[in-house]
């Protein structure tokens, strides 16, 4: 009985360390698969009893799918667990409409009497002249008003 | 260069200096840079960056849109034109009638924050009304 007892032990710590490699193998290939394609580049996977797990970045929902089929086929890999994540796009920049722009650029550059301004298509269009140390604050009152552009042609004094 | 290079000193000036919500955007040959400063100082020090790539911000490829972060709780703001009075008026817009005035350097009420040009104000005589918030400088 002791003898069946030891046995099974030893069988069954032989076969728990030959899993410990196994899984580092399995990583190591996917780890190649990762390194050959650059959309790849920021995902990272880990293999615990051949189940990969795929965490980190990828850049759209197609990249993440084609990595997930190329992780499966890799030999040693029983199944995947794709937790990469596809970043939300960045939302374009804001443009102000014409009528309210141009009410804005009205109020922004009253104070300053040598300063001409005209929208059109988003565009806040400066002509004539200003002194440099206002510039600055002029520029940065326009800037937050959503314009599409600023085409300054101001003579700076 | 590209745009993101010609202006790489203006952003990571602005990712250095706690710029939150800071977003680079390149849309039809113009630079969009927006984010909220942690107070004026960090403000004036991005433009004067952009000041030392672009002396007198003739470009027209950089639209720089940098807020300020204000307390919610400041109730106060100093009235910061460069010498004259600050027209308190009926509504947001310099087509609205005239309401009042307040003093340079005089410390009036902050209302509410309407939008971001104009805030409604109230003095100390209680005249209320909007002023043009690049005027008015938040009380600590």
């Amino acid at each position: 009985m002791t003898k069946v007892f030891l046995a099974l032990l030893v069988a069954g710590t032989v076969s728990f360390v030959s899993c410990k490699p196994k899984d580092a193998d399995v990583k190591a290939s996917v780890d190649k698969v990762l390194v050959i394609n650059p959309d790849y580049s920021n995902a990272v996977v880990t293999v615990t009893d051949g189940v990969a797990t795929l965490t980190g970045e990828v850049k759209d929902d197609a990249t993440k799918a084609a990595l997930e089929a190329s992780v499966k086929n890799v030999k040693g890999v029983k199944s995947v667990v794709n937790n990469t994540v596809v970043p939300a796009p960045v939302a374009p920049p804001v443009i102000a409409a014409d009528d309210p722009l141009t009410a804005a650029v009205k109020d922004a550059t009253k104070d300053y009497p040598g300063v001409m301004a005209t929208v059109k298509d988003g565009v806040i269009s400066l002509t004539g002249t200003i002194e440099k140390s206002k510039l600055v604050k002029l520029m940065q009152a326009l800037n937050g008003l959503n314009p599409k552009s600023i085409d300054n042609k101001l003579t700076v004094k | 260069m590209t745009l993101t290079e010609k202006y790489k000193p203006l952003t990571d000036a602005a990712a250095a200096s706690g710029v939150s919500d800071l977003q680079v955007r390149e849309q039809d040959n113009v630079l969009y840079i927006d984010g909220v400063a942690p107070n004026g100082e960090v403000k004036d020090q991005l433009w004067a960056k952009y000041g030392e790539i672009d002396p007198n911000f003739t470009g027209g490829d950089l639209v720089l849109d940098i807020k300020t972060s204000i307390d919610a709780n400041v109730t106060k703001v100093k009235v910061t034109t460069e010498s004259s009075n600050l027209n308190i008026r009926k509504g947001p817009g310099t087509d609205q009638p005239i309401v009042g005035k307040a003093a340079h350097g005089e410390v009036i009420t902050l209302v509410s924050r309407a939008n971001e040009q104009w805030w409604q104000v109230r003095t100390a005589d209680g005249e209320e009304g909007y002023a043009y918030a690049q005027y008015l400088t938040p009380e600590a």
